[in-house]
């Protein structure tokens, strides 16, 4: 093999490498500790979220005030802000303004257990 | 909506006049598949029995005139009964609430407090086991003012004061809708009824005739100046202030009330912002438009402010 073949081969090995991760983009499902997705979806009615956002499966959550919670597994970014982990989802979901000031996003009073549910309905 | 109330003609309230009005329906059910029932057997038997000589006039008259017209002047007295007792009551005892259809939304006037009377939106309270007489008109088009739960519908028309009486003996809260089409928004034209123990109703009517006064921390001063600078004031009322604009609801306790936009949503501070800022969205066609300048820790602070007016 000639260094030049050699090249060739190792920087299509390397493409090969990045498409297959591409091709992988799509995150597997966060797991929220203790969330039920279930009651998840509960909690997203009986506290109307869908007031200001539209969310999949929720019915008349056709608000256009917050994000398209849709795909929200594959989101990068909480608010565009803080990486989607779902520690920092359910703190947003609890109290939004202590994580960016400039939301507007109420503090909600939504409980922990709410809130780890609701995260796991986002993320299903 | 959460923990939706009530509304239901098969659920009335006890001691209220949607009981009669209940009862009527079943019997008349039971009556119509009484009807039915030896209907089909006739019919049956017929067809069983196979060809045979009856006597013609004499099931014409019985069948045709006499069962029918018994049955049907019956009911008519019983219904026009049930009628009379939904606006009976007439008394000087009897507390009266003015309720005046707008599209979409109710406003609700209470003979208190000084001339002006207490005005609220949306709401109405009763005491316990005792006769309300609500006084019913329009502002605009025709509406239907309907408590199934509680009472009959009656129609509000421009021009005219239609009246209701209405009581309950249980405490509850019921869910009321407009029953006759008036526009865009007829189906999000929505009330609740609260019945509540006569010492908590006029503990609430007093508080209601009181000035405005929100529970946010008085030091800030954001949502409140933003309410004025915003323009809410020329068409919100809010007693104690400068705000006295009657095209839409009176706003003085508002974060006291059981819904927004007349039943369109709950209220708590994110559905206050929601509905600030996607009224259009969530009620195309309300006279009220989007607040869609505001920026987000605006919008919190003016739906804060507006939640603490209790």
């Amino acid at each position: 093999m000639t260094p030049t073949r050699a090249a060739g081969m190792s920087s299509l090995v390397a493409a090969g490498i990045v498409l297959g991760a591409c091709a992988q983009s799509g995150r597997d499902a966060p797991v929220v500790a203790r969330g039920d997705a279930e009651r998840g979806r509960a909690a997203l009615i009986a506290l109307e979220c869908g007031a200001c956002h539209r969310i999949p499966g929720i019915p008349g959550a056709r608000g256009t005030v917050g994000p398209l919670l849709d795909g929200y597994r594959e989101q990068v970014y909480v608010a565009g802000r803080i990486p989607n982990e779902p520690d920092a989802l359910v703190a947003w979901i609890r109290n939004a303004p202590s994580l960016d000031p400039g939301t507007a996003m109420p503090d909600l009073d939504v409980s922990e257990a709410e809130a780890r549910d609701i995260a796991a309905y986002l993320y299903r | 909506m959460n923990g939706t109330p009530v509304q239901s003609t098969l659920d009335p309230a006890p001691g209220s006049a949607a009981w009669p009005i209940g009862e009527l329906g079943l019997v008349l059910y039971a009556g119509a598949a009484v009807i039915l029932a030896v209907v089909c057997v006739l019919a049956i038997s017929g067809v069983v029995a196979g060809p045979r000589r009856v006597g013609a006039r004499r099931w014409l008259l019985t069948g045709g005139l006499v069962l029918p017209g018994l049955l049907l002047v019956a009911l008519f007295l019983h219904a026009l009964g049930i009628g009379h007792a939904l606006v009976a009551h007439e008394g000087a005892d009897a507390l009266r609430i003015h309720v005046t259809g707008k599209q979409w939304w109710w406003e609700v006037r209470y003979e208190a407090g000084d001339d002006a009377g207490v005005l609220l939106a949306n709401e109405l309270h009763i005491p316990l086991g005792r006769p309300v007489e609500i006084l019913l008109d329009s502002s605009d088009v025709i509406h239907s003012f309907w408590v199934p739960s509680l009472a009959g519908k009656v129609d509000m028309i421009p021009g005219r004061t239609t009246r209701l009486v209405v009581q309950a003996d249980r405490p509850g809260t019921w869910r009321g809708q407009c029953a006759e089409y008036c526009g865009a928004q007829h189906a999000l034209m929505a009330f609740h009824v609260v019945a509540e123990p006569v010492a908590d109703f006029d503990a609430w009517l007093a508080h209601q005739a009181r000035d405005a006064a929100s529970s946010v921390d008085p030091g800030s001063r954001l949502g409140r100046d933003l309410f004025f600078r915003s323009g809410c004031a020329d068409c919100h009322a809010i007693r104690g202030t400068a705000a006295d604009g009657r095209l839409g609801p009176g706003l003085t306790h508002v974060g006291s009330r059981q819904s927004l936009g007349a039943g369109v949503l709950g209220n708590h501070v994110g559905t206050m912002a929601g509905w600030i800022a996607g009224t259009q969205e969530l009620k195309p066609g309300s006279l009220m438009p989007s607040s869609t300048s505001l920026s987000g820790p605006e919008l919190r602070a003016l739906a804060a402010w507006l939640q603490g007016l209790e």
